[in-house]
């Protein structure tokens, strides 16, 4: 159901841009989660060929970049799926049926959390607190917000993103 | 004649649809030919009533509510455009009841104005504790925040005049502002509502705060989950920057200060404040031991004031209006406002800024309604992820500090979450564990593995597995998590699963006689 498969190498292109947003942030206190966020919105993801460039650019060990990567649950080591959806699990979602979405989702989409489509249309993600607590539960489709979803709502939101659900 | 109206722009209002009402209403004012002013506030913080829709009248803002794209054609033939009658008619807002009895001091700007005018901001009252601050100079800015009582509104409740007294001591050199923005707590929404709703005071505070210890530098510690917020306080940082208020010569006095906003990563741990510094440094989010205290040692070796997004927006106001004015609301060690967040299975859920003192019960019926469900409330967690469960029989205790800690359950970020009578409370106490398992930083063993063993031992008494037997080993393992871990994270984390295992035996013992 997942499509796990092994990212592809990445271009030469795409170590030029690495470089570019290294030497970009280079000056800058502290800059190394700057650079991991630039190149995720860049790249979708940030590739295990862009530790090293990353380490040798900051005068880093690559364990020391790679213990940052793997340490922040929003950097992603694969490309996602076109579009994100985020599920909060916290507990004000939970008070008004969270769980239930959470199964109904997992059920429409036919994959679980942290999971993409076979169609790469979605990946589906756990979030803990969208700060959207007085509507909850709450639901972010890529920078969309919602609240009050409840299942039936959540079929229409992920037709209207053209995901694709599970027949 | 062009009709100014608001809609808010929050992160909340939009995502019950503010932004297609919006859309909406552009589009039938055109038709109707009628021009209007579209106007984007924050979020009054009534959000039952979102998207809410002001009319700019004679009479004042009159307020409609809930009002979602469909209604808007109805209501502009019934004549919204004009504050005309109608069901989803409210009138000012600030007359509503549930508004009308708070006491809006760090939040009185949030709704009323457009986030990012200046002008704006300046006309109600922005600016003049920056003023107030430059006038008396740092000392008495440090002892203003001190006599205020103030205390850190991020959960560790700690005295920020303190703070700030420790940090004006460190020996000369460079010393830094950090705004903790990284709002994980479940239930809590007000950082987030202040930075969308009033941006700018957010910065006055910090510059304030600058201006009072001595840095010029400050970084804003934004959790990535809030786009929104990110977007206005960037906008709000230029703006700054722009007019002077940030810069070499903030306000043409000597004093230089500006600001960095920077982004989390989805690491809950980095709202505790040392690895909040860590992250900011660049590096895993991996608690320090303390002492040295971030005041002395802190962003990059520099001693450097850590406080949260409310504590700092607070700062303006008690400049503004002086300390007295501020340690006058509030009761015994809790002195000033508490901005709650009531959330959860309530019926009218949102922001409510009161002095300190008001009961649970107040709250949760007189603001609340009561649950959204419509059954009982059972259970309240109060502060987070980490706060404790409150049966219905501890309703009556007043939410501030030392009543809450009396009680072993504690006020955090002032975040309240509703449970009606379908939660089952096990469960509840089993998510806490697995909740500190995934964002535990592995530092230290108690929390690294007393989260997962505790998560286990829960689970097994959900199956039924010897229960007696695994509610000892639960307690035992809170014992050592609450004694022997290095922060917040393992050492409150035995609070939601102790106050589910105290106050709601039944859950538990359900599965011992399924066993």
């Amino acid at each position: 159901m997942t499509a796990a498969e092994a990212p592809k190498p990445i271009s030469q292109a795409q170590k030029d841009e690495i470089l570019a947003i290294v030497a970009c942030h280079k000056d800058q206190p502290g800059p190394l989660i700057e650079i991991l966020h630039d190149v995720q919105r860049s790249l979708g993801y940030v590739p295990a060929e862009a530790v090293p460039l990353i380490a040798g650019a900051l005068n880093l060990s690559r364990a020391e970049v790679h213990g940052v990567v793997s340490f922040y649950h929003h950097f992603r080591s694969a490309p996602h799926g076109r579009r994100v959806l985020r599920l909060c699990r916290a507990e004000a979602c939970q008070s008004m049926n969270g769980r239930a979405l959470e199964r109904h989702a997992m059920k429409r989409l036919g994959i679980g959390f942290g999971e993409t489509t076979v169609d790469r249309e979605i990946t589906l993600e756990a979030v803990y607190c969208l700060g959207l607590c007085a509507c909850s539960p709450a639901a972010m489709i890529d920078e969309e917000v919602h609240g009050r979803v409840t299942p039936e709502r959540l079929d229409e939101l992920l037709k209207r993103a053209g995901a694709g659900v599970r027949p | 004649m062009t009709v100014t109206v608001w809609i808010s722009r929050d992160a909340g209002a939009l995502a019950l649809g503010a932004e297609a009402t919006a859309q909406k209403l552009l589009a039938a004012a055109q038709a109707a030919g009628t021009a209007i002013r579209l106007r984007r506030n924050g979020s009054r913080g009534l959000y039952w009533l979102e998207p809410l829709l002001e009319v700019e009248c004679a009479a004042g803002r009159i307020a409609y509510g809930p009002v979602t794209a469909k209604d808007v054609p109805g209501l502009i033939d019934k004549g919204l455009l004009r504050g005309e009658a109608h069901p989803l008619r409210l009138g000012p807002i600030e007359a509503h009841p549930w508004f009308a009895s708070q006491q809006r001091l760090t939040f009185a700007r949030v709704g009323r104005i457009d986030p990012l005018d200046l002008d704006d901001y300046i006309a109600q009252g922005g600016f003049r504790g920056l003023r107030r601050a430059l006038e008396i100079g740092s000392a008495a800015t440090v002892n203003e925040v001190l006599e205020s009582g103030l205390r850190g509104r991020g959960g560790a409740a700690f005295p920020t005049g303190i703070k700030w007294q420790t940090v004006l001591k460190q020996p000369a050199g460079q010393r830094y502002i950090t705004c903790n923005a990284d709002e994980g707590d479940s239930g809590t929404f007000s950082d987030r509502m202040l930075m969308e709703g009033d941006p700018f005071s957010v910065i006055e505070g910090m510059i304030i705060a600058g201006v009072a210890v001595g840095a010029t530098r400050g970084y804003i510690y934004l959790r990535v989950e809030y786009p929104h917020a990110y977007q206005v306080m960037n906008a709000a940082i230029s703006a700054a920057r722009k007019a002077a208020y940030l810069g070499t010569d903030v306000c043409g006095s000597k004093h230089a200060f500006d600001i960095e906003l920077r982004l989390g990563a989805g690491a809950y741990i980095c709202g505790e404040e040392t690895s909040m510094l860590e992250s900011l440094e660049g590096r895993r989010g991996e608690i320090r031991v303390r002492p040295p205290l971030p005041a002395e040692k802190g962003l990059f070796g520099a001693p450097t004031v850590v406080n949260n997004v409310v504590t700092l927006a607070t700062v303006p106001v008690v400049l503004a209006q002086g300390a007295a004015a501020y340690r006058d609301f509030g009761q015994a060690k809790s002195r000033g406002t508490l901005p709650l967040q009531l959330a959860g299975n309530v019926l009218r859920g949102g922001l409510i800024e009161r002095a300190f003192g008001l009961t649970v019960r107040e709250l949760l019926y007189d603001y609340g309604g009561g649950s959204a469900s419509g059954r009982p409330i059972r259970a309240v967690q109060i502060g987070g992820p980490l706060g404790a469960y409150l049966p219905e029989s501890q309703f009556d205790t007043p939410l501030e500090y030392e009543a809450l800690s009396a009680i072993g359950a504690m006020l955090g970020h002032g975040g309240v979450v509703a449970f009606d009578d379908t939660v089952d409370m096990l469960e509840m106490a089993k998510y806490a564990m697995e909740f500190c398992a995934i964002e535990s930083c592995g530092k230290c063993t108690p929390c690294r593995i007393g989260s997962v063993r505790g998560a286990e031992a829960l689970g097994k008494i959900a199956r039924g597995i010897n229960p007696e037997g695994n509610c000892s080993l639960v307690e035992e393992l809170c014992d050592t998590m609450l004694q022997a871990s290095l922060c917040g994270l393992g050492g409150m984390a035995p609070y939601p699963v102790l106050s589910a295992m105290k106050h709601f035996k039944e859950d538990f013992a359900k599965r011992t006689a399924a066993s």
